[in-house]
């Protein structure tokens, strides 16, 4: 896996995350030295230029069904926060264009291809050179215990970006990446689980859709 | 709409707002019938629940007519149901377990946080009871919005009226489980504190399900003597030692069983608790565990310790040895709703259950705060009050 330490992006690789089928449980122990059978990304301190979050969560749905909506990158702004379109431009290589919603009405545009794919189990991408946000992340799918569905792992990695522009963009997009790979990964339950996203809205201007939507 | 808000300690109004829409395909808006002011709606009206907004409307036991069904609904417009106070998406593996009030995909994703800190994992969702809980907009009003419509609210048959079928949104199901975590056998002795509609319900429950002996612990005289006319025996802690009179009244050996119907805000003059009302008031958050504290003490070794009541924070001083010397077994939880709402339905259809002796008040809506205000300051005759949304006021 070092070899990804040179290459372009060249970014969290002592955690795994351009590396391929290289198990997180693995190089936390390597991380940690010891021997702790917990993922990396809950490591107390990360080693590296780049901020690492993780988050998992368990759905009762089958992989395969949640591996291709996942797929789908285009799906994604349902569930994520502050994203607000993704283009496909390329299925096969997965690029992408992600349009992040960012103060002052701007936008910011992060370019992705897929890094690595394994069907119904994982999908890596990673930012294209030049992007304005360095930044990778990766999707897990594994069987959860008996008949309790899927558990699903959601890892991000990037790059507080520099510069005016980059500040203000970090206060929304990396703000806190833990509480919204949470939030995501929640959302992304609740739309598989039970087909729709709980909001305690009473009227429909007032869901968090048509918030994000008069933010802009 | 007309619905009763919430603007701060003690102060709720009725205020015109927004009516609710169909928001998700599984939403229902009903239209209120009869809606309950419960014991822990007292919680957020002394300010002791946090994350509550001005504004929030307020209501978790309500019943009603469907008025706008949702795409995804298995509701029909016309039915009237009562709805669970607990909101669950009968999807998650909680669901799927009948662990209702666990249900992880009714808070909304970005409301979860507060209590995800504070209890580990967080809250579901339930009407009306703080942005812990998902902020969702309660019953008392004249419509409500109902998420997840095709898994809680259950029909009721034309021919049984609100007041006998409205307590199945909440305390009816509570004291059941209550009793049903104190898992009574035939020769137990169970001892319940707290002779509110949850405590009552648990009393009636327990001797539903067999209990040699259940004692009820209260101070008002008139809540006493409904425990008494369901079949309890009784003891004014303000005139009696509760723990030694439990000791005697058990034979010495300690009561088998224990349910806190009465949760974080006891009354009563111990030393501890005194200081924890001082806490709560300035707001540190602490718990008025006095009656658990009680409770754990009296209950005999190997014994069963059940609370309905509803506790939100910490607690000082807690006796971890008596619970682990003793070898105790604790139950808690808010209510697995949906799991009750039909063998209980039943019941009060057969005749075998009737809780409408509760009902003391019945007010127009416009008449909630006054409803608030006498259900605190008159808990001795107030026993349990039920707006009624399409009653004119007087």
């Amino acid at each position: 896996m070092n070899q990804h330490r040179s290459s372009t992006v060249g970014i969290a690789v002592g955690l795994g995350l351009t590396a391929g089928g290289v198990l997180l449980a693995s190089l936390a122990r390597r991380h940690k030295g010891g021997r702790d059978s917990a993922p990396g990304y809950t490591a107390r301190r990360i080693p590296g230029k780049f901020d690492v979050t993780g988050k998992t969560v368990t759905i009762r749905k089958p992989r395969a069904e949640l591996f291709a909506y996942w797929r789908d990158f285009a799906n994604l702004p349902a569930i994520m926060e502050n994203l607000e379109h993704v283009e496909v431009m390329d299925n096969q290589t997965g690029h992408s264009a992600w349009s992040i919603k960012a103060p002052a009405g701007n936008t910011v545009r992060i370019e992705t291809k897929i890094a690595r794919e394994v069907a119904d189990e994982l999908i890596a991408w990673r930012s294209v050179e030049g992007s304005e946000i360095a930044t990778e992340g990766r999707v897990m799918f594994s069987d959860a215990p008996g008949d309790r569905g899927t558990q699903v792992t959601l890892i991000i990695a990037y790059q507080p970006p520099a510069g005016a522009v980059g500040k203000a963009v970090a206060k929304l997009f990396i703000r806190e990446p833990a509480v919204q790979a949470r939030h995501d990964l929640k959302r992304f339950k609740m739309l598989m689980e039970t087909g729709e996203i709980a909001t305690s809205a009473n009227r429909k201007d007032e869901t968090r859709a048509a918030q994000q939507e008069k933010k802009s | 709409m007309k619905a009763l808000t919430w603007h701060g300690t003690k102060d709720v109004r009725v205020e015109t707002v927004d009516d609710p829409e169909i928001i998700n395909p599984r939403d229902a808006i009903l239209k209120v019938t009869s809606t309950a002011i419960c014991g822990s709606d007292l919680h957020l009206y002394d300010g002791v629940i946090p994350g509550m907004q001005a504004g929030d409307i307020l209501g978790h036991e309500f019943m009603g007519e469907a008025v706008e069904v949702g795409k995804d609904s298995t509701l029909e417009k016309g039915q009237r149901v009562v709805v669970p106070f607990t909101i669950s998406c009968g999807g998650c593996f909680h669901c799927q377990v009948q662990q209702y009030s666990a249900c992880e995909n009714s808070n909304p994703a970005e409301k979860q946080d507060m209590s995800a800190s504070l209890y580990g994992h967080p809250m579901s969702g339930l009407f009306g009871y703080s942005h812990l809980t998902g902020g969702y907009s309660g019953g008392q009003a004249e419509y409500v919005r109902v998420p997840f419509s095709d898994v809680g609210p259950i029909v009721i048959p034309d021919h049984l009226e609100d007041d006998k079928v409205l307590f199945l949104s909440d305390i009816l199901p509570t004291g059941w489980m209550a009793a049903e975590n104190a898992e009574i056998q035939p020769d137990d002795t169970v001892a319940v504190w707290g002779c509110g509609p949850v405590g009552l319900f648990a009393i009636q429950s327990a001797i539903a399900m067999g209990a040699a002996k259940v004692i009820a612990i209260d101070h008002y005289p008139h809540r006493l003597e409904l425990a008494r006319q369901l079949g309890a025996e009784v003891i004014d802690f303000r005139k009696t030692d509760v723990r030694e009179a439990l000791m005697e009244m058990s034979g010495g050996i300690g009561v088998d069983a224990v349910i806190d119907a009465v949760g974080m805000e006891a009354h009563g003059f111990a030393i501890d608790n005194m200081v924890d009302v001082v806490k709560q008031k300035v707001g540190v958050g602490a718990d008025r565990a006095s009656v658990l504290k009680q409770a754990l003490l009296a209950v005999r070794f190997g014994g069963k310790v059940s609370i309905p009541g509803v506790y939100g924070g910490m607690t000082d001083k807690f006796p971890t040895g008596a619970l682990m010397e003793k070898g105790l077994q604790v139950r808690s939880g808010q209510t697995h709703v949906q799991k009750y709402t039909k063998p209980l339905l039943d019941k009060i259809e057969d005749g075998s259950l009737d809780t409408t002796f509760l009902i003391s008040h019945r007010l127009p809506l416009d008449e909630a705060a006054k409803g608030y205000r006498n259900f605190k300051e008159k808990q001795d005759s107030w026993t349990k009050v039920i707006l009624k949304p399409g009653m004119a006021a007087k």
